[in-house]
This record gives C-alpha cells, sequence and structure tokens, in this order.
C-alpha cells in the first residue's frame, strides 16, 4: 500500500511551477504526443484539449491522493484508469454542455484523453506518494504546462495554416494560407522546431545560472 | 504445515482490502457519472435541438420556423413521435406568413476520410435543392474540409435542380458531379479542384438523397403547406 512520503524540499509553488518549465510535460517530458499532434490544428481546439486535460488531471489527481492508503499496490493502475476515466467521461458530457461544436472538433480525442500517459503517469509517480493539496497543484502545474505547449502548437499552426489566430484573420486577403502547417506533418514540423527553441533556451538559462550556482556553493 | 482454514482465511484477509478499493472507487465513480449525466443531459438535448434549429434554417433560406414529421411504414407522413429514427424524418420551414418554405433532409455518405452528414433544404416549389450544410465530417483540413467553406462550391445548391419527371415517380435528371467549371446544366455540381473525392461524396448523397424523399414528399406537399406551426416558432 502507498503510504504518504511528504518531503520537505520543494515548496507549494514549486509543484505548481514546475509544470510550466522546468518540468513541462510536452516540451521537457515530451508525453501525450498524440492530442498534441492531433488536435492543434487550431488555437482553439488546442486551448479546449488542454483545459479538458487539466481538468481531468487536477481532479484525477486529487482523488487519487485523497484515497492513496484506501488502495492496495496490486489493485492500483486499475483504479487509477477507473478513477481518470470517470473524469473524462464528465468532462466529455461538460463540453456537450458547454459548446457543441467544440465537442465536434475534438471527436474522438476527448475518449482517449484516459490513455493520455501524462495523466496516468502523474496519478502514479506523484499523487499516490504525496498529499492532496501537493497533487492538486502538481495537476493544476502539469495541465497548465500542457495547455501552454498546446497553444503555442496551435497558435503556429493556425497563424501559418490558416491566416488566422483564434478565428480572426490576420492577413490581407491574398495571403495563401500554408496548407501543410494544418496537415499531420505540420504538427509534427511545429513540433520539432518548438523542441529546437525549448530546449536552446533551456541550455542558455542552465549556462546563465551556472556561474551564479557555483558561487553559491 | 498451516492448516487449511487458516490459509484460506489469510488469503480472505488479503483480498478483502482490493475488493474494497475497487467496489469503493467504482461506486463513487459511477455515482459521480449519473449525476454529471442527469445535470448536463436536458442541456446538451437543448443544444442539439438549437443546433438543428440553426442548420434547418440556414439551408432553408427564408424560413422563421420548422416542424419535424416522420415517415411511417406507409409511406406516409405524420408528426414526430418518441422513438422515430432520425433517418425517417424530415423538417418542414415556414416563414413568417406560415407559408412552407421547404422541408430538410438529412443525408450521410462515406467520404475521404470517414462518413460525410449533412443536411439540405428542397423546396418543392420550384422543384429545387435551396441549401447544404455539413454537419458532421472528418474530410482533410485545408483540402476535403472545402466542402463546408467553398463559397463556389456551396453556389452548387442555391439552386440545384431536381425537378420530377412527368409521372412524378423520379428525378428527371440524375444530379452529377463534373469538374469545377465545368458545369453546364442546372443538374450539375460544379466539384471542387484537390477535394474530388470530397465534393463527389456530397453529389452522391444528394442524388441519393433525393432520388428517395423527393417523390415521396412532392406527393404530400399539400400536408407539409396546411401543417400548422406554432410551437417551435422564434
Amino acid at each position: 500500500m502507498n503510504g504518504s512520503r511528504q518531503s520537505a524540499g520543494p515548496s507549494s509553488t514549486d509543484e505548481f511551477i514546475k509544470g510550466l518549465w522546468r518540468e513541462n510535460p510536452v516540451f521537457v517530458q515530451v508525453l501525450g504526443m498524440c492530442p498534441v499532434l492531433a488536435v492543434t490544428n487550431s488555437a482553439v481546439n488546442a486551448l479546449s484539449m488542454g483545459l479538458a486535460t487539466t481538468f481531468v488531471m487536477v481532479l484525477s489527481n486529487t482523488l487519487v491522493s485523497a484515497l492513496r492508503n484506501f488502495i492496495p499496490k496490486e489493485v492500483r493502475i486499475a483504479t487509477y484508469i477507473l478513477i481518470i476515466a470517470t473524469f473524462v467521461t464528465v468532462v466529455d458530457y461538460l463540453i456537450q454542455a458547454v459548446s457543441l461544436e467544440i465537442h465536434r472538433a475534438l471527436g474522438a480525442f476527448i475518449s482517449l484523453i484516459v490513455v493520455n500517459c501524462l495523466i496516468l503517469g502523474r496519478a502514479e509517480a506523484f499523487a499516490s506518494r504525496n498529499g492532496v493539496a501537493r497533487s492538486f497543484l502538481d495537476g493544476l502545474g502539469m495541465g497548465v504546462g500542457f495547455t501552454f505547449a498546446l497553444l503555442c502548437l496551435g497558435g503556429v499552426r493556425e497563424i501559418f495554416g490558416s491566416g488566422s489566430l483564434f478565428g480572426v484573420a490576420l492577413f490581407p486577403d491574398g495571403f495563401q494560407p500554408w496548407v501543410v502547417m494544418i496537415l499531420p506533418s505540420g504538427g509534427f514540423f511545429t513540433l520539432g522546431v518548438l523542441l529546437l527553441l525549448f530546449n536552446r533556451l533551456r541550455t542558455r538559462q542552465k549556462e546563465l545560472l551556472a556561474p551564479v550556482e557555483g558561487r553559491a556553493t | 504445515m498451516t492448516s487449511g482454514p487458516l490459509q484460506h482465511s489469510n488469503e480472505q484477509a488479503a483480498i478483502w482490502p482490493m475488493y474494497r478499493a475497487l467496489v469503493g472507487v467504482g461506486t463513487l465513480c459511477g455515482l459521480l457519472i449519473v449525476t454529471v449525466f442527469v445535470v448536463t443531459l436536458p442541456i446538451i438535448e437543448r443544444n442539439q435541438a438549437e443546433a438543428l434549429q440553426r442548420a434547418v434554417l440556414q439551408v432553408l433560406p427564408g424560413a422563421v420556423s420548422k416542424q419535424s414529421f416522420a415517415l411511417d411504414a406507409a409511406g406516409r407522413f405524420r408528426t414526430v413521435r418518441a422513438g422515430d429514427s432520425p433517418a425517417q424524418t424530415v423538417h418542414a420551414g415556414y416563414d413568417g406568413q406560415g407559408a412552407l418554405v421547404g422541408v430538410a433532409i438529412q443525408g450521410e455518405g462515406m467520404g475521404y476520410q470517414d462518413v460525410i452528414r449533412i443536411l439540405y433544404g428542397y423546396a418543392p416549389q420550384p422543384q429545387v435543392i435551396i441549401g447544404m450544410q455539413v454537419l458532421a465530417s472528418k474530410e482533410t483540413p485545408g483540402l476535403g474540409d472545402k466542402i463546408e467553406k467553398d463559397a463556389g462550391f456551396l453556389s452548387n445548391f442555391l439552386a440545384l435542380d431536381v425537378s420530377l419527371e412527368e409521372g412524378g415517380g423520379s428525378i428527371a435528371n440524375q444530379l452529377q458531379a463534373v469538374k469545377q467549371g465545368e458545369k453546364t446544366q442546372p443538374w450539375q455540381i460544379d466539384g471542387i479542384t484537390g477535394a474530388t473525392i470530397s465534393s463527389k461524396a456530397i453529389a452522391s448523397i444528394l442524388a441519393q438523397g433525393s432520388e428517395y424523399w423527393v417523390p415521396l414528399i412532392h406527393a404530400q406537399r399539400e400536408f407539409f403547406e396546411q401543417a400548422g406551426v406554432t410551437d417551435e416558432r422564434f
């Protein structure tokens, strides 16, 4: 059975912040690539999928953490999947209630949130070993980081692939959209460029911080 | 050596927490899903009804209200009842004076990626299709999905001829898709270069659907004209 192992190390703020940048689920952990590539052909779709995933991750992390002493390790994965599938079903109904258009645009990918390895990964690696508050913040941080990454891809792909952002036209009438950007190949291309950029920024940040950390030690 | 009953008792004790966790979490999750379903169902049904209403009024320009009718086994239209199949249901649209504008019909067929579902409006007088909207499609973004947005393609459905032959039993001229820019007859549909399969799929859905529905609706047009429109008016 998973006992609580509250570490005295990182603060609550760190639990939230790490998902945004240092351990970003897409740009660092490269998890959940199926929705990242499939639904980011527009910024609205990317934002909707990001919010839906955040909702599921926050609630599943919280519930898994709250029940961690109640769930034996032999059945933990089955139980986590059950909890995640429940919140995915809930978010599916909620999206249909909010907007049928968005539900239609996201299609089967809402149901596939169940098998998003990021959510199960956070439940197993973090929520099952930490308290409710930390797990909530971890889920929220990872969800916001995931949404941020999806928005980066969705924004770039919509701007070049459709000439608009959130449906608002950005270019004059003569602009010929790069259709390839909203096709799957455009998703791979954009992700590759963003990963390159993100890694470059992280490397540069480490280089800048290295002398400071050296002096501190 | 451990006695049989004691060993059995130990196994039971080890299994019980697993049963407790799975049944407990399962019950909790089931309750949560049912609660959310019950709360959101009326909203989802209202959204679906509003989406259908918008689509019907879009494919029947000039209509301000609609009424739905189902086709019974005898081939007669009647007011829709609970349990009627959507595939056997049509939606009549009426203008501000209560005059029949046309009848909206749902159709579906295989596209390039997946099934395409459409709604199109048929005006019994003068026997033309006066609007078409794609309800569901997974056609390739930027190519096949032009069937939803391309103004030139959509202009095919402003007055697409589906007039009946002399006896009224079938369409006089079968609808057909032609290459972009080669339309010469009012029953031809100008295709889209780069979305050939998708545009042909629309033509095929319309051809099959109109062959089935147009003779039925035309034969009972007086029923549609006389049907009262009160409950669904804006």
